[in-house]
């Protein structure tokens, strides 16, 4: 009995190997929810999108994922294959586009970077502000948009100032959500957000804006991924982006026309 | 094979759909970069950190597990008294928590804006965004794994050698720590090895909580996250290093309780 148990088990297990050799080299992707539109989203987007959502007519269900868009962007690379991939930055889609992953990126909607400071709290009135000692600052990490856009204009500020604002930096989030989450929680004094992040909070936090010298351009940049499971919905999704109730639901969130249009 | 056979070949199918299933992300870990890629990897200055950060929080993390849980454990198994089981409850309930759950909780209890922040600002104590918020994030998590062993160890020494000592004249702290620690000594320090490794992979309560940045409040489950877009194979050997500690302590808790049953 035992003998024949054990047997049967290689047998299993072998055959289990088989199975799992036949299917490795496919590079199987993950299509996720079966019917469901697919949008891989920057968590900046969070609101609009969720907005859009409520009214996208693709023909069936839409599906969000909201994180930053390099860890969106890690996922497309490792074999996850969403429908849409739209990210706060055109360098992670122009570089997906590059390597074959995704379609040609559009851009369709541009942003503005703000200090945000909890909505009672006079501790930081401007960027002067942020290299006392004392002051605490989120930022995002360097991978991320935000990050990236951050990184911009504190060097902007030149080195000796940036390098005094840098000292104060207490974390360094992996997207926008968690630095809106610790300046909502007074955990920290001050954080670089979107603009649109500080209204969305319907009045927690305030938006202090950036001199225009110390302004980034930001502009998001969206692209149908190559093999979408749902490419005609996907196509329709981007073009309402553009033009359509979605455009009307960035330009009500706070996201402006696209830079340059 | 007979028609008794297809019963035991289920079971064993079953075993082998698990096995593959449960084993397989941690084989890839290891095999879908060569060992030198990965060795490599870690020479990385933020991975070097990251270990260094994440073994110096939870040695302190469990020491004060050890150093509070202990006792506390001692009493619950000893004492019979009214809403024993619901503090029994209570204090088990982080074991069932989302991370979230325990990073939001910890932000609204200890936060600057939560229901002792005003104290601790008071006290000058600082927890949110330094070391300090990621131990406290990480005893919240994993000392329920250690109480709860604590519990059944010192349940399982006979009361006849309690009650032996204390005929001998031994006092009570004395009968303790002279009698039931050490007999109960594998089974506390299996339950230490469990709390080590739920704290060793705490992630969500500590990036809620403490936040991450390098050095600071960034261990090594953190810096594997932030890695994991741009230097995936940072992420992988980082990974690789978190799953033989847990292997190692795994194996140690096994080998301990193994050795306590021996003896019981």
């Amino acid at each position: 009995m035992r003998r024949r148990l054990a047997t049967g088990l290689a047998a299993v297990a072998a055959a289990a190997a088989m199975t799992a050799c036949g299917s490795s080299g496919s590079a199987t992707s993950t299509s996720g929810g079966g019917g469901a539109l697919v949008v891989s989203a920057a968590s900046s987007l969070t609101g609009a999108f969720t907005q859009l959502g409520r009214t996208f007519d693709g023909g069936g269900a839409v599906r969000f994922s909201f994180a930053g868009s390099d860890q969106l962007a890690a996922q497309i690379r490792q074999g996850v294959k969403p429908d849409v991939f739209a990210a706060a930055n055109t360098r992670l889609p122009d570089a997906l586009h590059r390597a074959g992953l995704v379609g040609r990126p559009v851009v369709f909607a541009g942003n503005r970077l703000v200090l945000a400071v909890p909505a009672g709290s006079t501790k930081v009135r401007g960027v002067a502000d942020l290299a006392k000692a004392g002051v605490t600052i989120a930022i995002g990490s360097a991978s991320v948009p935000i990050g990236a856009y951050t990184r911009t204009v504190l060097a902007r500020l030149g080195t000796a100032r940036a390098h005094a604002v840098l000292a104060n930096v207490r974390s360094e989030e992996p997207d926008v959500k968690g630095i809106v989450g610790k300046l909502a929680e007074g955990a920290i004094d001050a954080g670089f957000v979107y603009v649109t992040d500080v209204d969305a909070t319907g009045g927690k936090l305030r938006a202090i804006e950036l001199p225009a010298a110390l302004q980034p351009s930001v502009a998001y940049g969206v692209a149908v991924v190559a093999g979408a499971p749902h490419s005609q919905a996907a196509r329709r999704f981007v073009a309402t982006l553009l033009h359509g109730a979605g455009a009307a639901d960035l330009r009500a969130a706070g996201f402006e026309p696209p830079p340059g249009r | 094979m007979s028609r008794a056979g297809w019963f035991p070949a289920l079971l064993g199918l079953a075993l082998a759909v698990t096995l593959a299933f449960l084993t397989l992300p941690v084989i890839a870990i290891f095999v879908h970069r060569s060992p030198g890629q990965l060795v490599a990897a870690l020479g990385d200055p933020g991975a070097l950190d990251a270990l260094r950060l994440s073994l110096e929080t939870t040695t302190l993390a469990v020491g004060v597990i050890a150093l509070v849980g202990t006792p506390a454990a001692y009493l619950l198994a000893t004492r019979a008294f009214r809403g024993r089981a619901v503090v029994v409850t209570l204090l088990e309930l982080p074991l069932v928590l989302p991370p979230a759950v325990a990073g939001i909780g910890l932000l609204a209890a200890l936060g600057p804006q939560g229901l002792l922040g005003g104290a601790l600002r008071d006290t000058g104590i600082q927890l949110v965004l330094q070391t300090a918020g990621v131990v406290v994030a990480l005893i919240f998590v994993s000392a329920p794994f250690h109480l709860r062993a604590a519990q059944s160890a010192f349940g399982a020494v006979e009361t006849s050698w309690r009650e032996a000592s204390r005929t001998l004249g031994a006092g009570e702290a004395r009968t303790f720590a002279r009698v039931v620690v050490p007999a109960a000594a594998p089974g506390l320090a299996a339950g230490l090895a469990l709390a080590w490794g739920r704290a060793l992979g705490e992630f969500g309560a500590t990036l809620m909580f403490a936040g991450s940045f390098q050095g600071i409040t960034q261990t090594a489950p953190l810096a594997i996250y932030a890695d994991f877009a741009t230097n995936f194979d940072g992420a992988l050997a980082l990974s690789a290093v978190l799953v033989a500690v847990a292997g190692a302590l795994l194996l140690t808790t096994k080998l301990l309780v193994r050795d306590a049953l021996a003896r019981a």
